[in-house]
């Protein structure tokens, strides 16, 4: 056990792991991630608390995460290199794993630029990588960067993200593979909804035996709309979303959109839980956090495992 | 103009020393100007290669050349039957040199042979100082011609900082305080008092925060 949170405890005893997400406020109201937190409470793992997502200011991830600790919830604490650098990344590792946060979520961040302070700098002190790589030497050599010694380490199950559908296609396997190499215990992936790439990528991760070393946790978000399909399609970057997806929200009309939205995230889970390597799934229900559960119960999945 | 420095001879060889036809290339823009990679650098960087060669007994053959510049493909093309004779270059123009000249000839190995450091001016003789970080709106009437961006380490609009001691940085005492030298120039123009203002934050969309610049001229576009 490297942190003994109840996300390592439960892919370790080989239960297919469930995972949510919590976007944080525009602001520090409280009762809203309380609020949030209560339709994940006994649903996942443990739930991703983004930082900063999409570049736009919100309540701190480390904030939020201890606010979901406080609620009996588990945490995924996420961090970008974007906005801190080498000082503040340890620091704030440091102050998070004190309150008691066990998984972290080390990331790029999408630049500031498509956020609501576009004309930030931004830091990018280390990337995604070194960060990672950086995680467990704190955590496994209880050392800083700088090779001095910590006085008391983070003990942490460490997360990194891996997108199938950017590009060079090619690349991606390899770049997950430095990923673990850097020291990714598990890894969740971005939405998927075009299967047939993401069989193709996860036939390459098997073959390369990535699987093996870290725990993969497949992406999946509930389309709420056909709106939401095509600007999904068109304007997130890296996301591949099949016309024949966007065929069947439309054909459900205006009104049945949700559901079928709902149902092709339930069978997408149900697929995954059949496919080698995939060892749970990221269900990120954006700002619909309140039908994660239907989703979750849906696919067979609840009650979760508790395990000791 | 681009200041540079050389690298040192030892990480040269290092990069060369499998390879063996070596082409030296110089270019005659900022690093001529700042003596690190003119028509004279490549000759002093090609006989040191080639006795270190020799000493480490190599078979390298060291060519040399020099451009007018490395950052314009018109210039570029003239390597195009010279560069046959060479399976590698080392380019001692500012980085823009090894990537211009990488992308027209993508079967040889470019290295660099200089580390470009910053965009600035002579100060004395052989002395070099930082005046600009290329920041792309340039503001530097309102602070005595004095740029805080990239002359203050903490790129402070509203200094001094509390470090500033004997118009020296605090990261260094032999860095001058540029929030000293602003104060000074101001008050002698007799408009300290533009100082009171607080500069309001600014925007970073036009720095390389923004991303990758480019420019382009439409009126100059064939």
């Amino acid at each position: 056990m490297k942190a003994g949170s109840n996300l390592e405890k439960v892919l370790e005893a080989g239960h297919f792991a469930v995972t949510g997400e919590l976007g944080p406020p525009r602001g520090n109201n409280v009762e809203e991630v309380r609020h949030k937190a209560g339709y994940l409470k006994g649903i996942v793992e443990s739930v991703n608390i983004t930082d900063n997502q999409t570049a736009v200011v919100r309540m701190s991830s480390w904030a939020a995460s201890k606010i979901l600790l406080d609620e009996g919830l588990e945490p995924n604490f996420q961090m970008t290199v974007r906005d801190r650098n080498r000082i503040g990344l340890q620091s704030d590792l440091l102050g998070a794993t004190a309150l008691g946060i066990k998984n972290v979520l080390c990331l790029s961040g999408d630049h500031q630029r498509f956020g609501d302070h576009p004309e930030g700098k931004n830091v990018f002190d280390l990337d995604s990588m070194q960060w990672l790589a950086l995680c467990k030497k704190m955590r496994d050599e209880k050392k800083f960067l700088n090779d001095k010694e910590l006085d008391g380490s983070p003990e942490i199950f460490i997360g990194a993200a891996a997108n199938p559908f950017g590009d060079p296609f090619n690349f991606r396997p390899m770049r997950l593979a430095k990923k673990i190499a850097a020291g990714a215990d598990f890894i969740q992936t971005q939405c998927i909804y075009n299967m047939v790439k993401w069989r193709e990528y996860m036939k390459r991760v098997v073959d390369m035996g990535l699987h093996e070393k870290c725990y993969i946790l497949a992406g999946v978000t509930p389309m709420k709309s056909v709106g939401m399909a095509k600007y999904m399609a068109k304007f997130v970057p890296g996301m591949d979303v099949p016309e024949e997806v966007i065929k069947r929200l439309t054909d459900a009309g205006k009104k049945n959109a949700a559901a079928e939205g709902i149902k092709i995230a339930i069978e997408t889970i149900q697929e995954m839980r059949e496919m080698k390597g995939v060892a749970g799934v990221h269900v990120m229900a954006i700002e619909w956090e309140h039908r994660a559960k239907e989703i979750i119960e849906g696919a067979g999945l609840l009650p979760r495992p508790v395990v000791d | 103009m681009i200041v540079g420095d050389s690298k040192p001879l030892e990480e040269i060889l290092e990069m060369i020393k499998d390879k063996k036809q070596v082409l030296v290339l110089g270019c005659r823009g900022c690093v001529t100007v700042c003596n690190v990679g003119g028509e004279k650098e490549v000759g002093i960087l090609a006989t040191a290669l080639r006795i270190a060669v020799k000493k480490q007994g190599w078979d390298i053959k060291v060519g040399e050349m020099t451009l007018e510049r490395q950052c314009d493909p018109e210039y570029i093309e003239e390597l195009a039957d010279p560069i046959e004779e060479y399976d590698s270059v080392v380019s001692i123009a500012c980085g823009v040199g090894p990537q211009f000249v990488s992308e027209r000839f993508p079967d040889k190995r470019v290295y660099p042979g200089i580390n470009t450091t910053f965009i600035g001016g002579a100060v004395e003789h052989g002395v070099w100082a930082e005046r600009c970080q290329s920041c792309g709106n340039c503001l530097v009437h309102n602070f005595g011609g004095l740029c805080p961006i990239a002359r203050c380490s903490k790129s402070l609009m509203n200094g001094p900082c509390g470090g500033s001691a004997n118009a020296k940085c605090e990261i260094d005492p032999e860095v001058d305080c540029v929030w000293h030298l602003i104060v000074e120039k101001m008050e002698k123009m007799g408009r300290l008092e533009e100082l009171a203002e607080v500069w309001p934050t600014k925007n970073w969309l036009t720095s390389r925060d923004g991303g990758p610049r480019k420019r382009v001229r439409e009126d100059l576009k064939q």
